[in-house]
């Protein structure tokens, strides 16, 4: 039997779902049986040259991570999207924008700024910034050019399979991998290794129709760990993310951040979840209303925070 | 004849049909002039009105949103508009961080008798939306996205 060629790559993310993988522990040494790893840069030692070097669908699977930030990461992901014959978005960042996406709320003129400019421990009198292409006198020099906007992968490159998550829990890793030694494939496009019903689903938290009066943060409070997160006036994301991580988050009495997106048939999380929270709001006259408005101090970095890329505004107007 | 090139805001009406869409049609038989940008859609109530509809019309072309529904009260469902109440001010404090103008997306109160309220709201969304321009949400993302 011939093994399953697979590679697995990193954009612009933390490196957490390189993690989810090790997370596997001895199983990837069983894994190594069945399938052959053909490249993995995080791991093992690969150049882009060794991919460029392939014939094209030489890869069985490609496990993308990572959102597409920078002209690289766009290069890569049209590079593995020629070489493999199926390529998986794989964590929020791919199939979402992820973290990375918040960027999306500033220009790139504006983070360029804060980094090399405006933190605190930078110096920078000559107002240096990065440039794409550098002429030293010994030729020139050239780096991936910095993107306005953060994109998904399905935004730049066609996608066969998305398995959400941030990272994507390790029992739900090793059943995805195992589909694909399977051979047993769903359809193109479907979501793998996540249910189709809402977090709260999963939630051990007991659930009642309480409204609440006043939005709390995490720090502000000590919750009842037993009882639901919104009910105790806590942003959680349950109501509008798919559920398939176990509800990992609430059992360590955190929110739900909403890493595993928008449940099918939903064009927006944010929207729905923003629809959710408004409805425990237990106001009915304006003054009321505003007041737990006020309480939610970053609409869009709550409810987008792993999304905003895939979401239907995609970013701010700057 | 001069043609006129001056920007015609296209605004998309979530109406709830018990009040605001009846007004609207008062609005008609009373032949009330208003202009022509608003596109209503009648809604069975302001209540049912999705952000993920408002959201989807900004970004696919709309200049403007207007939600209107019965006043608070006179609700066909006893509350629905005041659960579009309490999303809509949510909305609208994210709409302000997207970098949406205030008077892009209004939610009004018309009675079914209010025929000329309905009209005068129609007139004040145009013009402002006027001022401000088109949106143009779509491309003015392509052009920043690079």
């Amino acid at each position: 039997m011939t093994k399953a060629k697979v590679a697995f790559n990193w954009a612009s993310s933390c490196g957490g779902c390189e993690i989810a993988i090790l997370e596997l522990g001895t199983k990837l040494l069983d894994l190594k049986e069945k399938i052959d790893i053909v490249y993995w840069p995080a791991a093992l030692d690969y150049k882009y040259s060794d991919l460029e070097a392939m014939p094209d669908k030489n890869i069985d699977v490609t496990f993308f991570n990572g959102a597409i930030q920078n002209s690289e990461n766009e290069h890569v992901a049209k590079l593995l999207r020629a070489k493999s014959k199926l390529l998986v978005a794989f964590g929020s960042c791919a199939c979402g924008g992820g973290i990375p996406a918040l960027a999306n709320t500033k220009s790139r003129e504006l983070i360029f700024k804060s980094s090399y400019k405006e933190t605190p421990t930078t110096e920078n009198p000559e107002n240096t910034y990065p440039q794409s292409k550098f002429e030293a006198p010994e030729g020139t020099l050239t780096i991936p050019e910095f993107y306005n906007t953060v994109k998904t992968l399905e935004q730049t490159v066609d996608v066969d399979y998305f398995v959400p998550g941030c990272p994507p829990v390790g029992p739900q890793v090793g059943k995805v991998i195992e589909t694909f030694v399977s051979g047993k494939l769903p359809p193109k496009g479907a979501i793998l290794g996540a249910s189709d019903k809402s977090l709260c689903h999963e939630c051990k938290r007991e659930k009642t129709d309480r409204k609440v009066a006043k939005l709390v943060r995490t720090y502000e409070t000590i919750q009842d760990p037993k009882k639901c997160l919104l009910e105790q006036g806590i942003i959680c994301m349950g109501p509008a993310t798919r559920g398939g991580c176990e509800a990992v988050c609430l059992d360590a009495n955190m929110p739900c951040r909403g890493c595993y997106g928008p449940l099918p048939n939903v064009l927006d999380q944010g929207a729905k979840m923003l629809s959710a929270l408004s409805s425990v709001f237990d106001a009915e006259t304006e003054e009321d209303i505003q007041k737990l408005v006020d309480g939610v101090v970053d609409p869009i970095g709550t409810f987008y925070r792993f999304g905003l890329a895939q979401s239907l505004m995609r970013r701010t107007k700057q | 004849m001069e043609l006129s090139t001056r920007f015609e805001p296209k605004i998309v009406g979530f109406l709830c049909k018990w009040c605001a869409y009846t007004g609207a049609d008062l609005a008609g038989t009373s032949r009330i002039k208003y202009p022509p940008n608003i596109n209503p859609i009648r809604v069975n109530c302001s209540g049912r009105v999705d952000p993920t509809l408002i959201l989807k019309a900004l970004a696919s072309g709309a200049d403007g949103v207007l939600i209107a529904g019965c006043h608070p009260g006179d609700c066909h469902y006893t509350n629905g508009n005041v659960k579009t109440m309490r999303r809509f001010k949510l909305l609208q404090k994210m709409l302000d961080q997207f970098g949406i103008e205030k008077d892009r997306v209004r939610l009004e109160w018309v009675s079914a008798s209010e025929g000329e309220r309905y009209a005068r709201i129609v007139d004040s969304m145009t013009e402002n939306i006027r001022t401000l321009g088109p949106l143009n949400w779509k491309s003015k993302i392509e052009v920043v996205a690079q």
